[in-house]
């Protein structure tokens, strides 16, 4: 039972950074319809960032948010220069850009930071509660995704900016007919995913240890979280993200024998299933297809 | 007699394919005109190119401003409301949502929450609705919502693409009154783009008829609902 | 213009429809295809002189460009001519390379005979995954592939394949020796093994895109809903694409395992799929002969990287790769086509 108990709370506590990472892709995703392969090294070179600034000396309670600083305006900065300039060109385009992005964070962070593992110190302490059950460090993953969260969604929901965006995503050419700067939501998604991916990595990062490839199955399971949840739904994505940790948890941990090895291609039976047999995902909309 | 809309030698393509071919016509102060023509005409395509969402090319002024090269955004920030084709409604959004997103670009607080009621007060139908998502609204219902949410933008000029698409007559009767009591009561100038000739020629001050991309014929509504030749011809009645 | 019969996909439609409106002129167009013709024959003469020429190193790099190639090719029929993207062709190089290698070391086979075995193992696994993926467009295909690349590793670590696999430790092979005596060192001779079947590829390749089977392939690409409805049975063809595809890449696998002498686990980094991927957009998607160029690309151009800057050669290759997008979307073939095309229309207005 307590060891049901504590797989629960680490797939519930990784489940909130799949879920943020799974947010950043729907955002991205609902704004220019493509997905972007290189939101895990974003978030790695945020971590980084962060990282380097600890080692500097800065005080923890300032260099979270000014990562998530540098990384909004990173994210702003990336969507104006690199991604823009695309267009409207075709899929495979848009993806190989993403690739390229991909590579060209992966490389920087390993030339500058080097390839090996640097342990990250969490924000919240080495102890634990509850006689062991639960660490400090997953109390504050699971609080500060949860507050990201509804912070997020009060801000989708209640501000004007917000409506903006979503309207934007919604219908593009409607939301310029009521003035709405489209191209700006666009660039503002961007940062706010970068913001959202930079605080995923340094929640994950003592737990996984930093490196640059740290992210890629992250990614994944980002990505899985989102589909199940649906690419067109933001909460949705956030529902999926935590049900991927949990599933992913607990089949490592019941599955007899091969179970902590399965863990990764059960994200690549997750999407490929999800995609098959229900491709809007639990909560999306379907799209009907005109010859 | 001073125009709002000034519009010549309007050109404009999809790509190369040349669509316009030069059209000249104008709306005036708080008058209302409308652009008349079949399916092809190229009457949506004529709306698309004064907001800038297609490219175009000619002169275009808006009270006085050559709007021929702005984004439309910005052509829309100088009080054009355009309600297009289709409706453009935010169908994921709340009806409420849909009128403040026409709020978007404006600032005072007091002034958008009068003219929610206002909105409300001129089409009750979106006051029942105003918390249900707006794609589950009925065609006529979602043509309110495009128009008041036009409006909402306090503009100065509104641009109406086939409002009566597709709607019950009485409805459309009941929009087009609310039309005349807008351009009235705001003194909001009009350009509507209609295939059913008989209902706006009713309202409008001035007409122009569009076939394949010229204007062959324009002069006020009265003498093109009277004359039989043009409305045989060109408008099917 | 006849200079191939392909159409390129979605990045070249439209200078595809752009050069359809210019009237074919016979005269022009032979002149196209006899120096398309010159050029190909130019490079296989250059192909067959090239292992006497170079240090066995170059040798070793020549083979694997071909090699990348003959798994771009692969890739360029599934993406290139019927219109599905692969972000994990990698898992197919992988499955042939394990084929072959535990042919080999297992069961003793023969390494020539491994290579029909890897195409028709893939064959199978490529016929296979199609048929989930015949659900999926697009940026979904994209995704679900994408999660295949990032698990192939993993894939080959588990424990219950690790009697055929060794798992993490992997599988070395020993290198062929020439036959006959032929007065070939074995990376020559691998070379030229891998040119032939590289060239027997490119030919089934192009009769496959000329024949009727080719047609329906495009023609689900160009327009899904349109070719079902005319009678074209799109769930087969595209998944006979995603098998042929993987049988090409698988072969490739195959051929490169035989020629490294050691796989495991790691070799099959999602950088794998990635790198095809790349050679594909670079030679240009639909183009076949650009597998050739692609492949010399994502050989030769990392280590142009890396001496530009030594570890930031990643940064530079995904910088290029950007800026590739932005200049030349429809890669190499593109290029080509464009200014073939702009001399043809120099010599009709003479």
């Amino acid at each position: 039972m307590e060891l049901l108990a504590q797989q629960l709370i680490t797939g519930i506590a990784t489940g909130g950074i799949y879920a943020c990472m799974a947010l950043a892709v729907v955002m991205i995703y609902q704004a220019i319809h493509h997905l972007n392969f290189a939101q895990g090294e974003m978030a790695m070179f945020s971590t980084f960032i962060a990282w380097q600034m600890l080692a500097w000396g800065v005080p923890y309670w300032l260099v979270i948010p000014l990562t998530v600083a540098i990384s909004f305006v990173g994210g702003v900065a990336i969507e104006r220069l690199v991604i823009r300039p695309l267009g409207d060109a075709p899929v495979l385009s848009h993806i190989v850009v993403f690739i390229g992005l991909f590579a060209i964070l992966n490389s920087l962070a390993g030339f500058i930071w080097d390839f090996t593992i640097k342990p990250f110190p969490s924000p919240f302490g080495e102890g634990s509660q509850l006689g062991g059950l639960i660490s400090n460090h997953q109390i504050g993953m699971i609080a500060v995704t949860m507050t990201v969260l509804v912070m997020l969604f009060a801000f989708f929901q209640y501000t004007r900016v917000g409506l903006g965006m979503r309207a934007a995503a919604e219908n593009p050419e409607s939301a310029r007919l009521v003035g709405i700067r489209v191209g700006w939501m666009i660039a503002l998604g961007w940062g706010m995913a970068a913001a959202i991916g930079s605080i995923a990595g340094i929640l994950i990062a003592p737990i996984v240890f930093l490196e640059p490839n740290m992210m890629l199955s992250i990614l994944l399971y980002g990505f899985a979280g989102a589909v199940l949840g649906g690419l067109t739904s933001p909460t949705g994505a956030v529902f999926g993200g935590f049900m991927v940790g949990i599933i992913e948890n607990l089949a490592g941990t019941y599955i007899p024998v091969i179970g902590g090895e399965l863990k990764l291609p059960i994200a690549l039976v997750l999407i490929v299933t999800v995609l098959v047999f229900k491709p809007t995902g639990l909560f999306g909309r379907t799209v009907v297809q005109r010859v | 007699m001073s125009m709002l809309l000034e519009v010549t030698g309007l050109h404009a393509s999809y790509g190369d394919f040349r669509v316009l071919h030069g059209l000249d016509f104008s709306v005036e102060k708080g008058g209302i005109s409308t652009l008349l023509g079949a399916n092809g005409a190229g009457k949506t395509t004529t709306l698309r190119a004064l907001c800038g969402m297609i490219k175009r090319s000619g002169s275009i002024r808006f009270d006085g401003k050559d709007i021929g090269g702005k984004a439309t955004e910005d052509i829309v920030r100088l009080g054009v409301a355009h309600v297009p084709e289709g409706r453009g409604t935010f169908t994921g959004l709340t009806t409420e949502e849909n009128l403040q997103c026409g709020a978007m670009t404006r600032s005072s607080s007091a002034e958008i929450a009068r003219d929610l009621e206002q909105a409300y007060h001129w089409f009750p139908r979106l006051r029942e609705r105003r918390n249900q998502q707006a794609g589950t609204l009925s065609g006529g219902e979602q043509q309110m919502l495009a128009i008041a949410r036009a409006l909402m933008l306090r503009p100065r000029l509104m641009l109406l693409d086939e409002p009566s698409f597709g709607l019950a007559p009485l409805i459309v009767q009941e929009m087009f009154s609310i039309l005349r009591k807008v351009n009235q009561e705001q003194d909001v100038a009009m350009l509507i783009v209609e295939q059913n000739a008989g209902v706006v020629l009713e309202l409008a001050d001035n007409a122009f008829v569009l076939e394949t991309g010229d204007i062959v014929m324009s002069g006020t509504a009265a003498e093109i609902r009277d004359n039989e030749t043009i409305r045989a011809a060109y408008l099917g009645y | 213009m006849s200079i191939d019969t392909t159409t390129a996909g979605t990045a070249g439609e439209k200078q595809a429809a752009a050069s359809q409106t210019v009237l074919p002129a016979p005269a022009a167009a032979t002149s196209n295809v006899k120096i398309m013709r010159a050029a190909g024959i130019a490079l296989l003469v250059i192909g067959l002189a090239a292992p006497f020429m170079a240090g066995n190193f170059l040798i070793f790099q020549l083979t694997m460009m071909l090699i990348y190639a003959i798994a771009i090719l692969g890739l360029n029929i599934l993406t290139g001519i019927n219109g599905q993207f692969s972000l994990g062709h990698g898992a197919f190089y992988a499955v042939g390379a394990y084929t072959a290698a535990i042919l080999m070391d297992q069961f003793g086979v023969g390494y020539l005979w491994t290579l029909p075995a890897a195409g028709m193992v893939c064959f199978i696994v490529g016929f296979l995954f199609g048929l989930p993926a015949l659900r999926l467009e697009g940026v979904y295909l994209a995704l679900a592939t994408f999660a295949l690349a990032v698990v192939t590793p993993q894939l080959f670590k588990l424990s219950p394949f690790e009697h055929w696999t060794s798992g993490v430790m992997g599988i070395v092979i020993a290198k062929p020796d020439a036959p006959f005596g032929l007065p070939l060192n074995p990376d020559q001779w691998l070379y030229f093994v891998t040119l032939a079947v590289g060239l027997l590829a490119y030919v089934c390749a192009r009769n496959l895109v000329g024949s009727r089977t080719g047609r329906a392939l495009m023609a689900v690409r160009d327009n899904p809903i349109a070719a079902r409805s005319m009678g074209v049975n799109t769930a087969l063809f595209k998944s006979l694409a995603f098998g042929v595809s993987a049988l090409y890449t698988g072969v490739a696998g195959a051929l490169g395992a035989i020629v490294v002498q050691y796989i495991s686990p790691d070799s099959f980094h999602f950088a794998l799929s990635v790198a095809l991927v790349v050679g594909l957009v670079v030679g240009g998607v639909g183009w076949l002969p650009g597998a050739l160029f692609g492949g010399a690309f994502i050989m030769f151009v990392p280590n142009i990287a890396e001496e530009l800057s030594k570890g930031l050669s990643g940064a530079v290759y995904g910088v290029i790769m950007i800026l590739m997008m932005y200049a030349v979307p429809t890669g190499l073939g593109g290029l080509l086509k464009a200014a073939l095309g702009a001399l043809s229309k120099r010599s009709m207005n003479r």
